[in-house]
């Protein structure tokens, strides 16, 4: 019998591009982890100095550091925020269309503007919070103040994850949780979080990887300043690459960081029974 | 996936400098490529250069691209077929690198041969670009020393006197901030601006040797107790509050520590000679009613470094790649074209003061003639100009330098835990 579905060779663009784009760089920067190339001329291979390197230099570690903590503040900061505004927007509000309209905003800017726009803002002698706290010049603060930016930023995105998700639990439920006597509360809880159970899970993975390899926006709000208060991994990687132009060790911080995004995602998806996924809903 | 993109470029950078070592490029339809810094005002003077060096037969095109991408790309295609056959650079260790790499045609020949050439720059700019003896870079534009730049009305209204000695200027912080006014800009958020401070104390301290030895690698390099010295000083500057307290995130674009000194905010700002030009077009009238001072460093009594001694960046240069095809074409436009008289004449006009012999008279006839005659007379009287040590030492070191150096603004590491983290490198 044939196949409903469509043949592999479909598949063959996507994996093209993959192996092209993904994977030659990946293979490419695993080589030059093991070379010492200051951009110019060839590489030269040196063994492992790279990584006995790494695994002596405490600066990496403290951006190592810095990095988890951002992920972890970034998660435990969207969140909340994107599922409740989330599961809110779902409902039948007469003010939802417009308010969710002007929640969504942030995302529809580049993350160039919004940084460059919360830099000013924060400007110490010309901005919003002028002579008063230090959000940026502060290296206790500087970190707390990216992890808004970012948040500011993508909570909108969660938010209509966790929009389109509440949207397709069917109301039936919610009926019948009614006539039990269930609370607004308790029919949260007991209905409206397990059902969105798989989408915590996506949310969680791209909020998690997409802080492990954060980037832009910390580049040009504060630059890993003040000092190396928010030099974070990838930032580190780039530093070192591209201001100190050691392509070889910034390679093997490359591949850290390939390795650390890989593991946290496949990490998430087994822990959470992702792979096993099945509905809840009515009817299966 | 951001990360993945930066990967990717590593991987990118990999594969074109593979690509380079196939061979030389193809002559290129456009001639001579220049490739160069986009400035707004500089960009129409080097098209002027071209253009003069095409109505004498040449053939040569203008490439520009932004500070950092700059620095960037030169270093991917410098060595590939898609390499420049001239290039700006700041010259010093810099360019070491690409000569180091093989990668740079040494100039020295033809400045031999041509002693008209060779005598038309000032001396001590011209060896800005040479290396263990040879000349592999032109100054194509003005000199630019760092020097300390003042509020006049600021200080008439305090009845204090620009700083001659650094008690002065110990003695100036305590004036300004009894009066609530910052003694000093600073735009702490970027590390070279700092730079600017240590360079200074150091070459007063302990005379452009202790920085010659570090860059070299010999004698004590940073452990030379001079430097100790010098960071203890500048610790006491910035323990004192002369730099206010919010510098950390300060930067040098619009809105940065220019705005603040020209609203009074701040009293002081060191900084390299551009920021005259930098002010005239972000405040205008601060400087056109005459409230911009400028003086030079001030003297540190005791210390071995002449006080006439700058350090900046002594100009910026034209470089030939030494793998090019048109490497005869290339010579020629560097030799001909940057001396020459409507050139000249350009850079003067656009408040640049260029590293010419005799260029005075040019300079007392045009615009802004107090500050460029100022800017000409140090620099030729200077017995050393020290290059900016970002860019005098490989780019690994300095990157390694410049982020202790944001660590021991803030306080974060003493001046010998900076000598041990430096010298470590």
């Amino acid at each position: 019998m044939r196949s409903q579905r469509p043949s592999g060779w479909y598949a063959v663009p996507a994996y093209g591009f993959f192996a092209l784009f993904a994977v030659l760089p990946m293979l490419l920067v695993v080589y030059l982890s093991f070379t010492s190339w200051q951009g110019l001329g060839t590489p030269v291979p040196n063994g492992t100095a790279n990584w006995s390197r790494l695994i002596a230099d405490g600066e990496a570690h403290a951006a190592v550091g810095r990095t988890v903590l951002l992920m972890v503040v970034s998660w435990l900061f969207q969140t909340p925020i994107a599922l409740l505004i989330g599961v809110w927007a779902a409902g039948q509000q007469r003010s939802r269309a417009v308010l969710s309209s002007i929640f969504f905003l942030p995302l529809l800017l580049s993350t160039a503007a919004i940084a460059l726009l919360w830099q000013a803002l924060l400007d110490p002698n010309f901005g919003i919070a002028a002579g008063g706290m230090q959000f940026l010049g502060d290296p206790d603060i500087a970190i707390y103040t990216v992890v808004f930016v970012i948040s500011w930023q993508y909570i909108p995105f969660h938010t209509l994850m966790y929009q389109g998700a509440a949207r397709a639990i069917p109301a039936s439920l919610y009926e019948a949780a009614t006539i039990d006597g269930a609370s607004r509360v308790g029919k949260f809880l007991h209905i409206t979080l397990p059902q969105l159970r798989y989408t915590l899970v996506t949310s969680s993975v791209l909020m998690l990887v997409g802080s492990l390899t954060t980037f832009d926006t910390v580049l040009i709000l504060t630059g890993g300043g003040p000092g190396t208060a928010t030099r974070i991994l990838p930032l580190h990687m780039y530093i070192t690459g591209f201001s100190g132009f050691e392509m070889g060790y910034a390679s093997s911080i490359a591949v850290v960081l390939v390795v650390l995004g890989t593991a946290l995602s496949v990490a998430v998806m087994r822990w959470s029974g992702f792979r096993a996924m099945s509905s809840q809903q009515e009817g299966s | 996936m951001r990360t993945l993109i930066s990967t990717g470029l590593v991987a990118v950078a990999a594969v074109v400098s593979a690509c380079g070592t196939a061979g030389p490029a193809e002559p290129g339809a456009g001639g001579v490529k220049v490739w160069a810094l986009q400035d707004p005002v500089l960009n129409p003077i080097e098209q002027k250069s071209i253009d003069f060096f095409k109505s004498g037969g040449g053939n040569a095109s203008l490439e520009t691209f932004g500070n950092d991408p700059y620095k960037q790309k030169l270093r991917v295609a410098i060595g590939s077929p898609n390499a420049p056959d001239v290039f700006f650079n700041w010259g010093g260790g810099n360019l070491k690198e690409y000569v180091d790499a093989g990668k740079i045609a040494d100039l020295t020949p033809v400045l031999d041969q041509n002693s008209a050439l060779k005598s038309a720059f000032l001396p001590s700019v011209l060896d800005g670009a040479k290396i263990d003896g040879k000349y592999y870079g032109i100054p194509m534009r003005g000199m630019q020393p760092v020097l300390l730049f003042f509020n006049k009305e600021v200080f008439t209204a305090a009845g204090a006197q620009p700083p001659k000695t650094w008690d002065d200027l110990l003695a100036l912080v305590d004036t300004f901030k009894a009066k609530g006014i910052q003694p000093i800009s600073l735009a702490g958020s970027q590390a070279w601006t700092e730079l600017m401070w240590i360079e200074y104390i150091l070459d007063r301290i302990g005379g452009p040797e202790v920085f010659r030895n570090i860059r070299d690698g010999k004698g004590q390099g940073w452990k030379d107790p001079a430097v100790t010295e010098a960071l203890t000083k500048l610790k006491e500057l910035i323990d004192r509050g002369g730099f206010g307290t919010n510098f950390a995130s300060v930067g040098y674009d619009v809105g940065g520590a220019s705005t603040i000194l020209a609203q009074g905010k701040a009293a002081m700002h060191l900084m390299g000679s551009w920021e005259y030009v930098n002010q005239l077009g972000q405040s205008p009238d601060f400087v056109k009613k005459g409230s911009l001072g400028w003086v030079a460093f001030p003297s540190i009594p005791g210390g071995k470094g002449d006080p006439g001694n700058v350090v900046g960046n002594a100009s910026n240069y034209y470089s030939v790649t030494s793998g090019s095809s048109q490497v005869e074409a290339a010579k020629k436009f560097v030799s001909t074209a940057l001396h020459e008289d409507s050139y000249v004449q350009a850079l003067v006009e656009a408040g640049d003061v260029p590293a010419v012999v005799g260029v005075e008279e040019k300079l007392a006839k045009a615009a802004n003639s107090e500050y460029t005659t100022w800017i000409y007379g140090q620099v030729k009287d200077a017995k050393n100009f020290q290059l900016s040590w970002d860019q005098d030492l490989p780019a690994e070191k300095a990157t390694a330098m410049l982020t202790q150096l944001q660590e021991f603004f803030l306080g974060k590491v003493t001046p010998q835990q900076f000598v041990d983290a430096v010298a470590a490198r």
